[in-house]
């Protein structure tokens, strides 16, 4: 039986199969090389990995909510955001709906 | 006889690594978790261990979704750090101890832990973090690194942790050279970067478990791997690779050292050093 937990999608062996390409993908942005491949040619970039349509889509977004459940896990998914110049709390931020400015403000507010 | 003098739990952030590059250890925000390190410092200074043993968490740079081991042990005399596509600096190498990581690989096979061998490794931001926070002038010692799983469901449970834990301290204790080892656990505590609950924190979790580590860390093993999840955050499971370190300490354990604070990035960051004395010694005392 599968334990809910509001907001959070476990990476379990149904995410792991349906965000294979997506996450294979982005672990090839440890190269610097591959980055910039990816920069000059997005859709070449995505085609040359077999991204589906649904995460090519979610890609073309850049909305990590929708990269999720295209199976993306959020380490790779870190290698991706990066090339956007997106930090943790700009893809905080993002998935919770909120300015990044009340994003922190959360954070700091957990330690009170 | 190698002998275990204590255990560092301690926080890996990435952000740290580009902290630290820039020089911003003592700005208003960064200065209450590095200050936290001072302790450490001192007592690695008096210590002078000449190995570590670091239970850490790779994030996709050794390690792929192809092919994840649940725990795997480097056996190199050498471990490089490579760019890992989130602009953190490239560290320097460190060194391995692959004698001291064969004898740890024989006895943990034997013991039951059937780990995966890896005679190449590269080593991430969750090994090279730690060892430039404990280590500030990168005059690290040798380390064995052995990466756990945090990544893939299903991940191993609590208990496990602490057996594969207790499993290198005996063979720690049966290494006939003479030498001193500190233990490494990276990562954590709560935080959630992923979903509509990005962000989550929880302060009593996370105190909780520092708490019980020292004392009583079975009192943590009844939490599932869901039930950490939702108690910790997605990413707070890394409390795993705490969990592994302080099984490693199999005498009379004491903390020395608590820091935490609150955020570092979106992590609740937490270093704990523990001390751990033979039990013999408490013989002799008495």
């Amino acid at each position: 039986m599968r334990h809910h937990i509001e907001g959070t999608t476990l990476f379990d062996g149904d995410q792991a199969q349906k965000g294979y390409a997506l996450n294979r993908m982005c672990f090839s942005f440890n190269s610097a090389e591959n980055r910039e491949a990816f920069r000059n040619n997005e859709d070449a970039y995505c085609a040359k990995y077999g991204l589906s349509t649904k995460q090519r889509e979610a890609v073309k977004s850049r909305n990590v909510l929708r990269l999720i459940e295209a199976g993306g896990n959020v380490y790779y998914l870190a290698k991706l955001a990066g090339i956007f110049g997106l930090n943790m709390q700009d893809i905080g931020a993002q998935q919770t709906g909120m300015s990044v400015d009340d994003f922190r403000q959360k954070l700091i507010a957990a330690g009170r | 006889m190698a002998r275990i003098i204590g255990g560092i739990g301690a926080t890996h952030v990435p952000a740290i690594g580009k902290a630290i590059a820039e020089g911003k250890q003592n700005d208003p925000y960064w200065k209450p978790f590095f200050s936290g390190f001072n302790a450490v410092h001192k007592w690695l200074a008096r210590e002078q261990p000449d190995v570590a043993v670091v239970f850490s968490n790779d994030h996709g740079l050794n390690f792929f979704l192809d092919k994840l081991p649940t725990f795997a042990v480097g056996a190199a005399n050498e471990y490089r750090n490579e760019d890992e596509g989130w602009g953190i600096p490239v560290a320097h190498a460190a060194k391995g101890d692959a004698a001291l990581s064969w004898h740890m690989i024989n006895n943990l096979v034997a013991d039951g832990f059937d780990i995966t061998m890896c005679q190449e490794m590269l080593v991430d931001h969750a090994v090279t973090i730690p060892l430039n926070l404990m280590w500030p002038k990168g005059d690290w010692p040798p380390i064995v690194p052995v990466a756990i799983n945090t990544v893939q469901h299903p991940l191993p449970a609590m208990a496990r942790c602490l057996e594969l834990g207790r499993s290198v301290g005996r063979a720690l204790a049966s290494y006939p050279q003479d030498l001193k080892v500190v233990v490494i656990g990276t990562g954590g505590l709560s935080h959630q970067l992923d979903g509509a609950r990005a962000g989550f924190i929880n302060k009593e979790f996370d105190t909780l478990c520092m708490n019980q580590l020292g004392a009583d860390p079975e009192a943590l093993t009844h939490y599932s791997i869901p039930q950490l999840v939702e108690f910790a955050g997605a990413q707070g499971v890394e409390f795993l690779n705490w969990m592994a370190m302080r099984g490693a300490l199999t005498g009379r354990v004491s903390e020395l050292h608590r820091n935490y604070h609150i955020p570092i990035s979106n992590t609740a960051a937490a270093t704990l050093l523990l001390e751990n004395r033979p039990r013999t010694e408490r013989r002799k005392a008495a």
